[in-house]
């Protein structure tokens, strides 16, 4: 918006009135009907993971493990807390290294050929399909350590958390006005300081939003854990084991051939997508209650 | 304003600081640990071990109750198995990620030779067999379908259930004028390992031209994904004719044709005509065979075994010990669950001769 | 750079170098596996070069020949299904809670949509195979079979999961992205705009049209084109519908395989050298259209968006 120029609205008038009243009309009713094609689809997939889940959870789903296919009941206690871990291993590798590469993108080297590199290769990332860091990550830990575990799984999720980590992070720092770096400047803060104590802080809940948006990506993925976290029927005792999580959980009910497991698919979909939907709420409560 | 951003994110810092070191500490653990580890766990005797397997879905349901079972026997073991797929299994054996890998088809030779861990021996656990299935409408259950118009059906040279072929071997059941539309596994299964292999040792064609495998390029028809999606693709279009795992036809009352078998008697598939397969045909002293279209009465000739694979020298003492207490279990008390889900049980003739084979595993580093 | 000259303190060393070394961490991380990929997929590139893209053979059983060119297509027609079905339902959500629902309306469905951006892949893919296949096999096939069974592209017989399923599944999974970024955008519009286009006389929609959808026009193309990245690489929603079946068929209706759905489907039964490196440079030739995809969409955007200025906030 520098040049008033650019501002000028040009509008080739039709000299029917009648004419553009009508087209107004009718562009107005494919907007709306647009808006219900669109909404349709989205709405019935949230509202049948929720009626055909909500019939088949009950209290022993969250506290029993799986039974053999083809039986009814049992639960995915042992798959809710996988998904746990493997967020949370993955979240400290994740974040730490998407928050610092952004502070260096924003606050150290915005224009360099090195920064522009780490931008591209963030794109990048973020379009890989999930599955290719799955592979890598087999060839490369899985294969290493001789095992699946937690850990390989965690590390494939982290790859997948950090560009948006990234993205998000920059973004926001972005949008903090040079003039609070200058005036910490001016008061004799250091720029680490400046940093760490006015910068990231100004642009806490943009991060936070970010970051909770990343790892709600990640609590979903299937295809990167096929062949890292493995899946497990028990409990795991360790993050050297192999890890159940309720997104492979879903997959294999779905694929399996019975009625019983299509049934706790549903609910453990129904599950996941609460766990999902509270990470973002989370994400937006710690927006409005920072703003306060 | 800056002061007080200043003052409240104190915390911030830390808590990056914190999440730097954490991270730092997992990075490097994460490469020390890769020299070094991979039978850290249990290895101390008379604590809990956990066994991780994986490979065939066909075994899925089986496997997972025997699982939720042995450790009511044995409450010190736990087995983990995922239905990744055979190939799968034979490959994450091979490159020594799991303890035991299952499959419906044998490994072939250059696979054997590829396997980082040895000798791998053959545990037969299992058999299935698999049911010609069709949706012809006004023609009764269980027609006769000889081989090698079966084989001609697939190749698509019997085009119509009006060919007097079909007829000849079913006097008395009048054929429609309806065109024959084949269905078949689109994905990569144990299932399609045991019906090309029979399609390839009744034709002649067929082996040479589409050959047997776990995924083969069917000549024509249409593919389903898994045994739901052949069942439903047979359902849909009148005068389709597909394969299906004998359990999932059983399970969902999916009409079936009889075959012929090397007797010359028909037979409708069955639990019992699978494991006649295994009593009636030679098998090798390391049990890797396809037993279709084997000798006997009561045999029904399109069955294969399912088999659990596992290093013969065993590394960690005590999860090698582990797991061959748990394959005896398996083929001796644990047979007794395979009926009720629609599985053959193991010939009593070959429970001796698994036994000897599980003898020769040797245990330590 | 401004800069505090006070002191140079070890703190301000330590956060640099941190903030550095995890920059070239990224940046590392792609090479290794872009690396990883091409290593492992070097037997058969040495074996098949460039007919590898061509080829429309996928046979690992028999010949042990493999082609892309059935994924690729896969690939290709699902995606642009996705986008004729997603952009004009997406941008129109867009345009419709931004512009014309009350404000009520706007803060619920927006709202919604932006979470349901958020569910899991795994979840469409369930829903996709009890709930839209099963109505696509018994409702929605017959019927354009019906009406448009002349054309090539409607015959064969309805089975539900295929090409049209693939499709769909992927429009339903975009469209929130598109949506809800395209409305960012709008809404970053100066009201200014619109009522400088209202005071000329303008009617609603040539409000839309001109102060809009004009100014906000890379950020439009920048959400179609990551609704397009999405598509590209979707696997696991893909994987459970298309049917898995490595031809080329014209008809919507047939089995079919997109690049990620194959690597997802038969990674797991690759059982000999070949065939799993020939799956991994299918996993190469996806990243290799992620990287012209992405290179490219930075570039329009890019351009767009230093001739209009339009659409950011400031």
């Amino acid at each position: 918006m520098m040049d008033p120029a650019d501002n000028a609205v040009t509008i080739d008038l039709p000299s029917n009135y009648a004419v553009r009243r009508y087209k107004d009309w009718v562009m107005s009713g494919l907007l709306i009907l647009a808006t219900l094609i669109a909404v349709t689809p989205l709405f019935m997939v949230l509202g049948y993971v929720v009626l055909k889940g909500a019939t088949a959870i009950n209290l022993s789903f969250f506290t029993e493990l799986p039974k053999p296919f083809g039986e009814v009941g049992g639960g995915v206690a042992n798959a809710i807390v996988g998904t746990l871990i493997l967020i949370f291993v993955s979240s400290i590798i994740g974040i730490p290294v998407g928050i610092l590469s952004a502070i260096y993108l924003s606050e150290y080297d915005r224009h360099s050929w090195l920064a522009n590199a780490v931008r591209f290769t963030t794109d990048v990332l973020m379009g890989i399909p999930s599955i290719i860091v799955g592979i890598v990550v087999y060839t490369a830990l899985v294969l290493a350590m001789g095992n699946f575990s937690a850990i390989a799984g965690g590390v494939a999720l982290a790859i997948i958390m950090i560009p948006t980590v990234i993205r998000a992070t920059e973004e926001m720092l972005n949008l903090v006005p040079y003039s609070l770096r200058e005036a910490a400047y001016a008061l004799g803060f250091p720029k680490w300081r400046t940093v760490l104590q006015i910068v990231l802080p100004a642009a806490a809940k943009g991060i936070i939003t970010g970051v909770m948006l990343g790892v709600a990506r990640v609590a979903g993925e299937t295809a990167p854990l096929l062949f890292t976290a493995f899946g497990n029927s028990y409990w795991s005792r360790s993050i050297t084991e192999p890890i159940a999580a309720l997104p492979l959980q879903i997959f294999n009910y779905t694929m399996s051939p019975y009625k019983a497991q299509h049934a706790q698919a549903w609910a453990a979909a129904l599950i996941l997508i609460v766990l999902v939907i509270a990470l973002n709420l989370i994400a937006r409560f710690a927006l409005r209650s920072k703003n306060a | 304003m800056l002061a007080k951003l200043a003052k409240r994110n104190k915390v911030l810092i830390g808590a990056l600081a914190l999440l730097a070191i954490v991270m730092t500490i997992a990075v490097s653990g994460c490469g020390s640990t890769g020299t070094n580890t991979g039978n850290s766990v249990g290895t101390a005797s008379g604590k809990q071990v956990m066994l991780n397997g994986a490979g065939s879905t066909f075994d899925l349901p089986l496997f997972t109750k025997m699982f939720a079972e042995y450790p009511k026997v044995n409450p010190n073991i736990n087995v983990n198995y995922q239905g990744v797929g055979s190939g799968a299994g034979i490959q994450q054996l091979s490159d020594m990620t799991i303890d035991f890998g299952a499959s419906d088809a044998p490994m072939k030779d250059e696979q054997m030779a590829a396997a980082k861990g040895g000798k791998i021996l053959h545990i037969p656990i299992t058999l299935g067999a698999v049911a010609i299935a069709y949706n012809v409408p006004g023609v009764p259950k269980k027609i006769k379908i000889a081989p090698d118009v079966l084989a001609d059906i697939f190749l698509g040279k019997i085009k119509n259930w009006n060919d007097p072929r079909i007829a000849a071997d079913n006097p008395g059941v009048k054929f429609p004028d309806l065109a024959i539309n084949t269905a078949h596994r689109s994905d990569g299964s144990g299932t399609n390992y045991i019906v090309t292999t029979y399609l390839s040792s009744i034709s002649p064609e067929w082996k040479e031209k589409i050959g047997s495998g776990t995924s083969v390029n069917w000549p024509g028809g249409v593919g389903g994904k898994g045994n739901p999606g052949v069942a439903q693709a047979i359902q849909q279009t009148p005068g389709t004719i597909g394969y299906i795992e004998l359990a999932y036809a059983i399970q969902n009352n999916i009409t079936y044709a009889q075959m012929k078998n090397k007797d010359g008697k028909w037979v409708s598939p069955s639990l019992e005509g699978a494991s006649e397969s295994a009593a009636g045909a030679t098998i090798p002293d390391d049990m890797r065979v396809m037993i279709v279209n084997a000798p006997g009465e009561k045999v029904y000739p399109i069955s294969g075994f399912s088999w659990v694979l596992l290093y013969q020298h065993q590394k960690d003492k005590t999860k090698g010990k582990a797991l061959v207490e748990l394959l005896k279990w398996m083929v001796h008390d644990g047979q007794n669950y395979s009926e009720s889900l629609d599985y053959a049980k193991l010939p009593q003739s070959m429970v001796g001769r698994i036994d000897k084979m599980l003898g020769t595993v040797t245990y330590g580093s | 750079m401004l800069r505090s000259r006070t002191r140079l303190s070890i703190g301000d060393h330590t956060l640099k170098i941190l903030a550095l070394t995890m920059a070239v961490l990224v940046l590392t991380l792609m090479i290794f596996i872009a690396w990883q990929m091409i290593a492992a997929s070097k037997l058969s590139i040495a074996k098949f070069g460039w007919s590898f893209i061509t080829s429309k053979i996928w046979d690992p059983n028999l010949k042990e020949q493999f082609g892309a060119l059935p994924f690729i297509y896969g690939t290709l027609v699902t995606s642009l299904l996705a986008l004729i079905l997603a952009v004009p339902t997406g941008l129109g959500l867009a345009i419709f809670l931004n512009e014309m629902a009350p404000s009520s309306i706007k803060t619920v469905v927006s709202f919604l949509a932006e979470l349901l951006a958020a569910i899991p892949s795994v979840v469409y893919g369930l829903w996709g195979i009890f709930v839209l296949a099963p109505w696509l096999q018994n409702t929605a096939e017959p019927l354009l079979n019906h009406m448009f069974g002349s054309l090539p592209l409607f015959q064969g017989p309805p089975l539900g999961v295929g090409l049209l399923a693939g499709g769909l599944i992927l429009a339903i999974m975009i469209l929130p992205t598109i949506a809800a970024i395209s409305r960012d955008v709008m809404a970053a519009v100066p009201n200014t705009q619109r009522e400088a286009a209202l005071a000329l006389g303008a009617t609603r929609w040539e409000m839309i049209r001109t102060a809009v959808i004009s100014h906000a026009k890379s950020g439009i193309v920048g959400s179609i084109m990551l609704g397009l990245g999405r598509a590209l690489g979707e696997t696991m929603a893909v994987t459970m519908v298309i049917g898995n079946s490595s031809y080329i068929h014209t008809s919507f209706f047939a089995l079919a395989n997109t690049l990620a759905s194959v690597i997802a489907n038969e990674f797991t039964e690759a059982t000999y050298p070949l065939y799993r490196s020939s799956l991994v440079e299918i996993g190469l030739i996806l990243f290799g259209i992620s990287l012209i995809f992405n290179t490219l969409a930075r570039l329009l955007v890019w351009s767009v968006s230093r001739n209009t200025k339009g659409g950011h906030v400031v």
